[in-house]
């Protein structure tokens, strides 16, 4: 089991591999599809700091406020990454962002880039959103809240061992591959019996 | 007669209990998948963390998942029950359940992109009232998320690629493709609901509805039953597992309906829902009793 510390540098991202669980700790930043898209029509100075050597996780939280304006986080899983792709590889290098947090994984473009910038793609189990949710510790500050809506907007967390498994590496392995390529090879087998 | 408030507060619990609470025979069917699983397998651990996500959202009452869905309401009522009454009631609860965090603000309009803020917004949620010949009126919810929505599949037989003609054999292929193209992207292990028949539209929503059905019962149709069978050993050989991280448990249950067809279409409908089963029964007797089956 890996432990992250986050921010980190590249040389940590790195020595990750495709199967290895990860705990993540430290300050990381949500991200999903209007907060993707935003990022990419131009460089948002604002929240560069907080993207740099850190990690954006693909979540659209349930939120809540607290009477003294602070937040905590009530329900917070990761959504489907895959929506993120024409976008994911460019966010990755232009903003030195270390990796992502999500799930179902990514293809192509964004394995080109997580192999170029260093960084890696780390997934998280859907749906848990109470488990996760309590391994964030602290919401420190929110971007983009009033245009993009609670679910979308950029929501900078604090958090502590943070549960994630390595699918894709910074050399280019990814577990989505595998698995669809074997699935395939079993499905062809499946159709091959034709019983009608 | 029950007026506006007391149908918005009785919905307002079918939510609360759709969104924190798993339905026994789900968590029955996912301790069964993780016996199958090996030890120190990267299933066996999303199927554990699944569980225990699980008893924690029970215990705190509070969502399972963040992606709290589409509510789809289907009641069946009496003659003499207003259905404009019973949609009024379902779009406020839906309201007050999002105020209270039972339900993420997960609304958009998509002309504009901005969210509602009220977790509603036209055709959220989306509600089906149907008279029947019964005295007690039947409330069903399920909330469906995105991610799995977004894998759902419809097919157009015959289809020569995948060799399916318009009858069950083919019904059986283009299925087992939905859950290969879905791989773990649904928040596998999944239910496959599916409809055979109907047009574009019906068929998704019959087949949405069979995802009511626990998935212990069994199918009275004996030809369909088999197929649902068959579907669930099949679909756990293609490897996927859970969350798309490999292994035996890649889908949980499979219900299959039909509707009539023109004869011009066949449809294969397979809506596709994550293992959290977000679904919630109650049934208001004549006299005002309201009663949880499981």
């Amino acid at each position: 089991m890996a432990k992250l510390n986050l921010p980190c540098d590249e040389a940590a991202i790195r020595a990750l591999r495709v199967g290895e669980e990860a705990l993540l700790s430290g300050r990381i930043i949500t991200g999903r599809d209007a907060a993707h898209h935003w990022l990419v029509g131009g460089f948002r100075a604002e929240v560069a700091p907080y993207l740099a050597d850190s990690i954006i996780y693909h979540c659209g939280p349930v939120v809540r406020k607290n009477p003294d304006g602070s937040y905590v986080f009530v329900a917070a899983g990761p959504t489907t990454s895959a929506r993120e792709e024409p976008y994911q590889a460019e966010v990755i290098g232009r903003y030195r962002v270390r990796g992502v947090i999500g799930k179902g994984g990514m293809s192509g473009k964004t394995r080109k880039g997580l192999v170029e910038h260093g960084a890696v793609y780390l997934h998280a189990v859907g749906g848990t959103a109470q488990s996760l949710a309590r391994a964030v510790v602290r919401v420190d500050r929110v971007f983009q809240l009033e245009e993009f809506g609670a679910p979308e907007a950029m929501w900078v967390i604090e958090v502590k061992d943070f549960p994630t498994v390595v699918t894709m590496d910074a050399q280019g392995g990814s577990l989505h591959e595998t698995i669809a390529e074997a699935s395939k090879a079993v499905l062809q087998k499946l159709l091959g019996q034709k019983t009608a | 007669m029950m007026g506006l408030s007391a149908w918005t507060e009785l919905l307002v619990e079918v939510i609360a209990a759709a969104t924190a609470r798993l339905p026994d025979d789900v968590t029955a069917a996912i301790r069964d998948g993780r016996k199958r699983e090996a030890e120190g397998s990267l299933a066996a651990m999303a199927l554990d963390a699944i569980l225990k996500n699980a008893e924690l959202a029970c215990s705190e009452k509070a969502p399972m998942c963040q992606d709290t869905g589409v509510p789809l309401f289907w009641i069946h009522h009496p003659a003499g029950v207003s259905t404009g009454l019973l949609v009024r009631a379902c779009v406020e609860a839906v309201r007050r359940a999002t105020a209270e965090k039972l339900l993420r603000e997960n609304a958009v309009d998509t002309l504009t992109g901005r969210n509602t803020g009220t977790g509603q917004a036209p055709g959220i949620p989306s509600v089906h009232c149907e008279e029947w010949d019964r005295p007690e009126t039947k409330i069903e919810l399920l909330l469906k998320g995105g991610g799995c929505e977004n894998t759902s599949a419809q097919y157009s037989l015959p289809d020569s690629k995948l060799g399916a003609d318009r009858n069950l054999e083919g019904a059986r292929r283009v299925v087992l493709d939905a859950v290969y193209q879905a791989q773990g992207r649904g928040c596998g292990p999944g239910i496959l609901g599916v409809c055979l028949g109907g047009d574009r539209s019906s068929g998704y929503l019959e087949a949405k509805y069979q995802l009511m059905r626990r998935l212990d019962d069994k199918n009275p149709v004996a030809e369909l039953d088999a197929l649902e069978r068959r579907l669930v050993e099949e679909s756990n050989q293609l490897g996927i597992g859970p969350m798309g991280f490999g292994g035996k448990t890649t889908v949980l249950g499979a219900k299959v309906g039909t509707l009539g067809r023109v004869p011009a279409s066949y449809f294969v409908s397979i809506a596709y829902l994550c293992w959290a089963a977000r679904r919630a029964t109650a049934i208001v007797g004549a006299n005002g009793d309201v009663t949880w089956p499981s």
